[in-house]
């Protein structure tokens, strides 16, 4: 997901360690200042920094096309939808805050490769097709994944996330809509939107990260509620979703193997290639150096803002004070 | 920097290098249209108020959320601390008949 292979840090069984588990067990909220397990604090450090940097890092691919957008009300929701990924960003990065790390660490750690960010965006977006097929399937897997989140134990990040999936909606039905355009359009232009559903629909479904089944930092993540449901549990509800939704758009999905499975009521499907998505996450994806380098770079050349921005602000407290 | 009752926890992170150079931390408030009071939106990072209301703006109020926003630095704000929960909120717990519920009045007499 946004927050892939977030490793858990095991919890002690102290007296403390028991009581915070009872208090999430009755579905309590866990705030800043409360007591909570030093393996709870950092995995939620990691997951939510993560998730952060996925929406930061996220508005490149999609910032790609911003200028070039076919019609200026396409540019305009392009942009405004961009623009929410950076919102995104900003309210995940203030909860993650108030776990006690700081904002500059979280962003320092990103540019060195401390810590990760979606494998989804290390894939490129070829075509304007794109715009669509990341609006309909990424934001589509992202909101399988943060819906449940709303719920999650910890306060601030179950706030983040009622924030986001608020906005959530809008991007993910826009992706659509170009979606129908194009495949509702010339011959050209409906086989660009199936070669964005066969370039992308993978690199989704890896979104959700490698089957957890017998993975224990899930285990305590979930014990915790950090963690909602299992990676295949989202990734079949998604695969379920959106398999009509492509047959409404007269598109195929990329997968032979795709067949409805009554039993189980729901569709079975091919697993993405696994070797490629670690390799993705080990910096080896199309786009990770570029990615990075794009983060770097901004953070770099907005130095000078920062700095001043600062050194203005402190000059006019003096002078302010001068005054009084 | 901040004292113990702050709202949010001081751990060693924040007091490395990186807070030195960071723009404040500011807690922001929205009042919505029809809102009967601000409320607590979150926090965001700027160098002055004035820079702090209008990222402010971007980031809270990109769809009509509020029509008036307070902003105050984070390190001004006194939060009561969890481990007080108790002795803090007992006087109040004791005394149900704060509450109209604890009377009560024959349906004879009418609303009330
Ligand atoms: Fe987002
Ligand atoms: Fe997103
Ligand atoms: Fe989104």
């Amino acid at each position: 997901m946004y927050a892939q292979m977030v490793k858990s840090e095991s919890t002690d069984e102290s007296a403390e360690a028991i009581a915070f588990q009872a208090r999430i067990d009755a579905g309590e909220k866990i705030e800043p200042k409360d007591w909570m397990p030093a393996g709870y604090r950092k995995t939620l450090i990691r997951q939510m920094g993560q998730h952060a940097h996925s929406e930061i890092v996220g508005q490149l691919p999609e910032g790609n096309w911003i200028t070039r957008a076919p019609t200026l009300e396409r540019k305009a929701i392009l942009l405004a939808k961009v623009q929410d990924e950076a919102g995104h960003g900003l309210y995940l990065y203030c909860g993650a805050e108030t776990l006690g790390v700081t904002r500059d660490e979280l962003t320092e750690m990103l540019l060195d490769g401390r810590m990760k960010y979606s494998s989804i965006f290390n894939y490129p977006t070829l075509t304007w097709a794109d715009m669509g097929a990341v609006g309909w399937l990424v934001d589509g897997a992202a909101i399988m994944n943060q819906v449940p989140l709303q719920r999650t134990s910890y306060g601030p990040y179950a706030r983040a996330m009622v924030r986001i999936c608020k906005e959530e909606s809008f991007h993910q039905r826009q992706g659509y809509d170009i979606m129908m355009k194009m495949a509702n359009g010339t011959p050209a232009q409906k086989k660009m939107a199936q070669d964005a559903l066969n370039r992308l629909w993978f690199p989704s479904l890896m979104m959700f990260g490698p089957s957890d089944a017998e993975s224990t930092h899930s285990e305590q993540s979930m014990k915790w509620k950090i963690k909602m449901n299992t990676n295949d549990e989202l990734r079949q509800k998604f695969v379920d979703q959106t398999v009509p939704q492509a047959e409404y758009l007269g598109l195929t999905v990329p997968d032979k193997t795709l067949k409805w499975n009554d039993e189980k009521g729901g569709y079975d499907f091919a697993e993405p290639n696994w070797d490629e998505f670690f390799e993705v996450l080990k910096g080896n994806g199309p786009c990770n150096t570029e990615r990075l380098a794009a983060r770097n770079k901004a953070w770099d050349d907005g130095k000078w803002v920062r700095d001043g921005m600062m050194a203005h602000a402190e000059k006019r407290k003096i002078r302010k004070v001068a005054a009084e | 920097m901040s004292s113990p009752n702050s709202a949010y926890p001081e751990t060693p992170a924040t007091q490395t290098k990186a807070k030195r150079q960071e723009w404040p931390l500011w807690e922001v408030f929205i009042r919505g249209q029809h809102g009967m009071s601000h409320r607590h939106v979150g926090s965001l990072h700027a160098p002055d108020e004035e820079m702090a209301i209008k990222n402010a703006r971007d980031v809270y109020t990109r769809r009509n959320e509020g029509v008036s926003i307070w902003v105050v630095e984070a390190r001004h704000i006194a939060a009561s601390s969890p481990s007080e929960k108790g002795p803090l909120y007992e006087p109040s717990e004791s005394k149900v008949y704060r509450h109209p519920t604890f009377f009560d009045i024959p349906d004879e007499v009418g609303a009330m």
